[in-house]
Parts: structure tokens; sequence; C-alpha cells
């Protein structure tokens, strides 16, 4: 008796014990632990690379941002600011420019930043041998093409040079009024020669990864989260509010989209297209919707005979597209509907529209069918066409709509196919399609990223394979044109034969879609979608 | 289950046994390289294509860095010599990394979260079968086997975004996503996710055969003798009810592998099955074979420890031979 008695005590407090320890252990798991001054970023997906000559992506470019410094810096607006280089001059000719460096500028070690830097960066950027996707950035520069080409060997022909410590020249090809803008590109910044030669292709791991950035890398746990913290020796350290920024990817946007709404994220790289709705509604405050540098548009296969000189019914296609309901009612995402190639809010240039702008949807409709039919085609004898896209839910949900829209206004009897993407690419490449779902996004705030697309003899980069005599000779006359408002006249007249052709039709022009959560202060919507910490704050 | 091979003698030591089977996984593993290598390349498409199309000279230098201007069955050799020396190559995507320092730091990330998964599954299910057993017929019983039909009819992709959004984001109990430190929150919601159907296929495989021993003669004697009941159930009932449990281990640990691929990716989880699924998205040839090869491994391995288990539970199965 007594000794069952002690035996149920013992029982009872080891059991008291187990369940205390467990709700300790419970609450301990359960704590959440809210994060000081340090930012945590939604960054879309692992970053290919941090090296800036082999980096291609929009992810990499979030970070690279943060790490380094170009000569020219984006300010929190998106507009041009110096950045390494504190002024510049250009020769009378366009064709020299020369960069003045800031004196104070260092590495994230200490060591000053000077133009043998650079000129070391930029030669890496063109050399064959780094295996560059992004080398064509810099063929504006003299020898830059050949020498990328294999053409010229010797990496020292490069139009660069240090004329002192502090003074760059870059000699260019010919005169190329958007050059400063890419300067803001990843692929034109500068690295620290002493690292890359002492680590080689581990030289972008933490703790050997020299910047010259507001911030440096501490710690890169690959497809888990890059931490960077502020970077001591940095030139305007003075100004960089946040201590550390982590950026997680965040390939599953509805994850992202629920780590942001636990607070785990204090800005999200996206938004899931289908959720945008109930962001607007719930979310109206921190929700973020800017129209971006692109345009999503179809190419028409020009290879082909069934749309090789016939702009009737290429126009007549493009008109019936209705982009208001299918960015009101289909994409939901804000979009703007595109009856241009070039999106608005591109730098010194106004644009052109589609000649039939102005009209009104049943006009639209009237020559439409007139167009159609003046190019044989009628109820008896509809055209027959394929949709190619490459497989996602936002792509379908367009094509068939499109497909419906071009039903009912001509009775076109559209396919769709979807392929994966690297088959899409392969297919797309081949030219083996009737119509092509494809985007652009600007690489440089400059007309020329989009129209040099339409360009004859740029090979498959031409999504249309459209090659027209007038378009090129005016394109070619904008490249060199040093007046900035001649040039712009230029390549506004080349969109306009380029609209009336409508070798590729324009739906609609991307919107940028980020969460900022409330205690992130700072933040500027801009077109070029640039958001670097440094600009950015945390409320206590 | 895999059978034991035939002509294996009873009297064959372990080591033996062992041996041989490890043995022969090396033509088993080469079969899978030769296979995987050589299909992958005929997926159209390369790892350095892009929406932006580049200069034909770019690329030639972009394949001369990576090889990939040589003929294949010189890549074949080459990734062949590559591997002997432990060596997996370059990352075509992660161009700072080799895949080898990708699959070092995402394998004990999914091995750990596998593990756990795998140790609730069996720790549960067995319990849950057992206990449902004892009370058949009751509501207990049916409350556990309903539970369970829903756990093996709900996929784990539907399960995952749900536990996420109670438990992080209504309850904000849970991190939804990402590894944090490591550290054991950031764990509990992909384990659950991944266990569940285990658990209860497990708890299922667990009742049934309980059910059949609990009937066995043997039972009844051992009641009979007069042992205690918890001694029956625990000792003699058990054991031997879990002989299909250990071989369901198999495949469990492959719907497991496989399951990993996709809750990985939905808790933001840097393990090993992201990798796979992205490797062939991204054709990322190196990383797509390493990870085939790493799981190649790991099941030809757990697939010998199962047979080791399951003869050491049921003699039968060796002295059958």
């Amino acid at each position: 008796m007594v000794e069952t008695s002690a035996r149920h005590r013992r029982g009872t407090s080891t059991r008291t014990l187990l369940f205390t320890l467990l709700l300790a252990l419970l609450l301990g798991i359960f704590s959440a632990h809210a994060a000081n001054n340090v930012l945590q970023r939604g960054n879309g997906a692992e970053p290919e690379t941090l090296d800036v000559h082999k980096s291609s992506g929009v992810p990499a470019a979030g970070i690279q941002r943060d790490l380094f410094e170009g000569l020219v810096a984006e300010a929190a607006d998106g507009s041009l600011i110096p950045g390494a280089a504190e002024s510049w001059t250009l020769s009378d000719d366009g064709k020299v420019y020369t960069f003045r460096l800031r004196k104070n500028a260092k590495w994230s070690n200490g060591d000053p930043v000077t133009a043998h830097d650079f000129v070391f960066a930029l030669r890496r950027g063109v050399d064959p041998a780094v295996g560059s996707g992004y080398a064509f950035i810099l063929w504006p520069i003299a020898n830059g093409e050949k020498i990328t080409k294999g053409k010229i060997k010797e990496l020292d022909r490069l139009g660069v040079e240090a004329v002192d410590a502090h003074t760059l020249k870059v000699t260019l090809k010919a005169p190329t009024p958007y050059f400063v803008g890419m300067l803001t590109h990843p692929h034109t910044y500068p690295v620290h020669p002493k690292t890359l030669e002492r680590h080689g292709d581990k030289w972008t791991r933490a703790g050997n990864l020299v910047s010259n950035g507001a911030y440096r890398l501490t710690e890169w746990v690959p497809q888990s989260h890059i931490r960077l913290e502020r970077n001591p020796h940095y030139w305007d350290a003075a100004d960089v509010r946040i201590d550390a920024v982590i950026f997680h990817p965040t390939e599953d946007t509805n994850t992202e989209l629920k780590r942001f709404r636990s607070g785990e994220l204090d800005i999200t790289y996206d938004v899931p297209p289908d959720q945008i709705a109930w962001v607007e509604k719930n979310l109206a405050e921190q929700f973020h919707n800017t129209a971006y540098l692109g345009t999503y548009y179809y190419a028409l296969n020009l290879t082909k005979a069934l749309f090789r000189d016939r702009p009737g019914l290429r126009n007549a296609l493009a008109m019936t597209i209705d982009r208001e309901i299918l960015t009101g009612k289909v994409t939901k995402g804000g979009e703007i509907p595109a009856y241009a190639w070039v999106p608005p809010g591109v730098n010194g240039y106004a644009g052109a529209r589609v000649p039939w702008v102005g009209l009104s949807k049943t006009e639209r409709l009237a020559r439409a069918k007139k167009l159609y039919a003046e190019a044989g085609y009628s109820k008896d004898n509809p055209l027959k066409v394929q949709i190619l896209y490459n497989t996602s839910d936002n792509h379908k949900r367009i094509a068939i709509a499109i497909a419906g829209m071009w039903k009912s206004a001509l009775g076109v009897q559209t396919e769709l196919f979807n392929q994966e993407w690297k088959v899409y690419l392969t297919t797309r490449r081949a030219m083996q399609f009737d119509v092509l779902r494809a985007g652009w996004i600007g690489d440089y705030n400059d007309a020329n990223t989009f129209l040099e697309l339409l360009k004859g003899g740029v090979g498959s980069m031409n999504p249309a394979g459209y090659a027209s005599s007038e378009y090129d000779a005016l394109m070619r006359k904008a490249e060199t044109e040093t007046d900035l408002e001649v040039r712009a006249k230029l390549m506004q007249k080349a969109e306009s034969i380029l609209l009336e052709d409508m070798p590729i039709i324009p739906i609609y022009h991307y919107t940028t879609q980020h969460l900022v959560g409330p205690r992130v202060k700072g933040w500027k919507d801009n077109v070029m979608d640039v958001h670097p910490t440094r600009y950015l704050s945390l409320a206590p | 289950m895999v059978p034991l091979p035939g002509g294996l003698k009873p009297e064959l030591p372990l080591w033996t046994y062992v041996i041989r089977r490890l043995a022969s996984a090396v033509p088993t593993l080469f079969i899978i390289i030769a296979i995987a290598f050589f299909m992958i390349r005929l997926a159209p498409g390369g790892p350095f294509d892009r929406e932006r199309v580049v200069p034909p000279e770019i690329s030639a230098n972009l394949n001369r860095v990576y090889h990939l201007d040589e003929p294949l069955p010189q890549q074949f050799v080459r990734y062949l010599k590559g591997l002997a020396r432990g060596d997996f190559g370059p990352s075509f995507k992660y161009r700072d990394f080799t895949v080898t320092e990708l699959i070092a730091a995402g394998f004990p990330v999914s091995l750990k979260i596998g593990l756990m998964a795998m140790a609730a599954a069996v720790l549960l299910g067995v319990s849950l079968g057992a206990w449902a057993a004892r009370r058949r017929n009751s509501v207990a019983d049916h409350l556990v086997m309903g539970l369970a039909m829903t756990g093996i009819a709900v996929p784990n992709f539907v399960v995952a975004p749900l536990l996420s959004l109670v438990i992080g984001v209504y309850l904000n109990l849970l991190p939804v996503g990402g590894l944090g430190d490591g550290g054991i929150r950031h764990l509990l919601l992909p384990v659950i996710s991944l266990a569940l159907p285990q658990v209860a296929y497990i708890a299922r495989l667990s009742r049934g055969s309980m059910l059949e021993v609990l009937n066995a003669d043997f039972i009844r004697t051992g009641r009979a003798k007069g042992l205690t009941e918890r001694r029956v159930v625990f000792r003699d009932a058990l054991k031997n009810a879990l002989t299909p449990v250990v071989s369901y281990l198999g495949p469990a640990t492959a719907a497991i592998v496989t399951g990993s691929v996709v809750i990985e990716q939905i808790f933001g989880i840097p393990g090993l099955g992201r990798y796979f699924v992205q490797g062939a998205l991204n054709r990322d040839y190196t990383l797509v074979m390493g990870v085939v090869v790493t799981y190649g491994t790991l099941i030809i391995a757990l697939n010998l420890v199962v047979d080791l288990l399951y003869g050491i539970l049921d003699p039968r199965v060796r002295s059958h031979e």
C-alpha cells in the first residue's frame, strides 16, 4: 500500500515535471523574436552569383547594388547621381568621358578605390575567358566588342585608362548618349583586384569579398539567406542607417506573402498575381504597385508566310485585343494597357502611339474587320494561328482571353501551345511559332534598350524576325546623334514606323509589386525598381 | 521490399552479405549516372539560355568555360573522372559554388528534416495504429482511422500551405518559411507536413497487422500463460506487428525524399530537394547529376539497411533462401 502510493506520488511529480518541461519548451519555441535594426528583404530567387561580371538576374543585382558602387549611382527615386565618381566631363566629339573619382572612396577593407580598380574591372568585364553573359553592356567602349569576340587578344587595348589614381578616361567607339545610364548596371561595377588575385573563383564568398558600396558581405548560406552589414569604410557611411540587411530567396510568392504577413519579411520581392485583389483590399497601405520599364507583348513570326508582308492582318489582330479588359479583368495587377512599344517613364523620350489609338472600340472593330477581309479571310475561311507561351497560369489566362477576343471579333481560330521555359526559348530561337508571348524589361533607362531589339541583323535577339530598312536607317542615325532632342525625335519616328508595321503587338506595360512593411521608412517607388538599402531606415 | 539475392545461403555471415550488396550497388549507380547524364542533355535548351539572346560569340565563351563545347562522350568521361575524385563539377547556375559545396550545404538540412519526419511517422504511426487496434470499433478507432484516411488522401502541397497559414500567419506561433538560425522552430512545420501522410499510412498499416497478430495463437498462449497484458501487447504482439511497417520503410523513404522536393519549395528550406527541381528547370546539368547521385546512393543504402532490419525482425526471411 505504502509502496504503491509512493510510486504513485513519484509518478505524479515526474509527470508534472515533464509537463512543465514541455510547456517551457513550447513557450521557448513559440516566442517569436523581433529583429532590431536589421532589414529582412524577400529577394525572389537565390542569386546566380555575386560576381558582377557573371550575374544577369534581378535578384543578384539587388544585392550587388548594396555591396558595390559604380561610377554612377541611383538615388532613392531611381534617378542618376554621382557614385564612385564625383563628377565627369564629355569631350566635344562625344566619345571620351573623363571621370573624377572621390578621393575619400574606400573598399570595405580600407583600401582606397582607384581608377586602376575600374580599369581592372572593365577589362575583366569584356574578357572572353571570364565567360560573361552581359559582356555586351561594355561594347560601346572602344575595342570592347572585338576583345569579347576574340578578335583582339590584348585586354589592355580596351578604351579605358587610369590617368592617375583618381582620374579615369573612357574612350567610346562612337558617341553613346545612354552610356552614363548604363554605368549603373552591375556589370560596370568595380572589383578589388587583390581579392580576385588572392581568391580566384572564390572571391565572392563571405569573408573574401571586398566591396566598395554601403554594405559588405558577412554571411552567405546558399538558398537560405545572404547577410550584409554596413561597410564602415564607405565614404557616405554616416548617412547609412540600417545596420544589416538579410536577403531571403523567395521563389514561392505565396510563401513570401505569408512570411510578410507573419512579420518575417519587411519587404517582398513580388506579390502573387492571384492575391493582388486581396492585398489591395487588406494591405492597401503597404502595397506598392508601380509602373516598370517593361512591356508584355505578342510577337508575330515574320519569317513565315502567314504574317510576312501582311501589316494589315497584323494590325487587325492588334486592334481587336481589348487591353483594358485584359488588365482590368484578367491580369488585375494594375498593369498599363500598352499602345506603344517603349513604356512610359523613359528618360527624355516622349514616345509614340499606335496610329489607331484615337479610334473608339467600334471604329477599331470595323477597321479590323475590313483589314481582315482584305487579307483574304472570312467566316468560311478563317485565319488559323497558334499562340506559343511558356508554361504559366498568367500567360495561359491571357492567351485564352486574347484567343476569345480574336474569335468573337474576327472569327480567328486560335490554338494554344505551352512549353516549359527552356524548351520555349529553344523553339523561339528556331522561329517555330506563329504568335509568341514574350516580355521585355529594359536593361537601362533609355529607349534604345527597347528599340534595338527590332533592328534587322541582330539575329535571334529580334523576336519577330522584323527587318525594315527605314527603321534601321533611323536607328543608325540615332545611335551616333549627340543632340539628345534630335536623337529622341529620330527614335520616336522609328517607333512610329514599328507601330504601323506591327511585327510585335504590345499588350501591357509591366508594373512592379512590392509589400513594404510599416516600419520601413524612405521607400520611393520608381520606374527602375531600384531600392538601395542605404536610403531606407527602420522605425524603432 | 527487395528480397535477398538468390543463392544467398542462410549461414552466410552478415558482413559478406553487406559487402556483396555494396559491390552490386556500384554498377547500379553507374547505370543511374549514365542514364541521367544523357537524359538531361536530351531536354531542349541549355543552362545559359535566357530571354535576352546573347551574341553567338558570348555563348561560345560561356560554353568554352564550362567545357560544353566538347563532344558529349568526352564530357561524360570528364564527369566520371571528376566523380571518382569526389568532384561533382561547377554549378552552371550558381556560378560561385561547386556542386559538391551546394550538396554539402543542402544535404544535411534535407537529411535532418527527413529523419525527423521519418521518426515522427514511425513513432506516431505505430502508436496510433496499435492504440486503435486495441480499441477496435471504438470511437477512438474510428477517429484515428478517419484522420488517417484524410491524411493519406490530402496531398502535402495542400497541407503545407494550410498549416503555414493557420499556425504561421493567423496564430503567429511559428515561422512560415526559411531556416533562420536552423532552430527547431523553423523545422516544425516542414517536418509535420512531410510526416503527416506517412503517419497516416503507418497508422493504418500497424493497426491492420496488430489486429491480425492479436488474434494469433501465440498471443492467446501468452495470455493463457498469465503474462501481463502490457507484456503481451508490447513485447510479443508489437514486435511481430512491426514487420510490415519495417518493409514499408523503403517506400516511405522514397516518399519522404520526393515529398521534400515540394515541402522545401513551399517552406523555403535550403535543402537538396529544391536543387533537384530548380536544377532541372535551369538545365543546371552538374547540379541535377549531383543530386541524382546523392539520392541514388542514399536510397540504395537505405534499402540495404531495411533489408538487414527485416532479416533481424523476421528470421524466416533469411532461412527461406
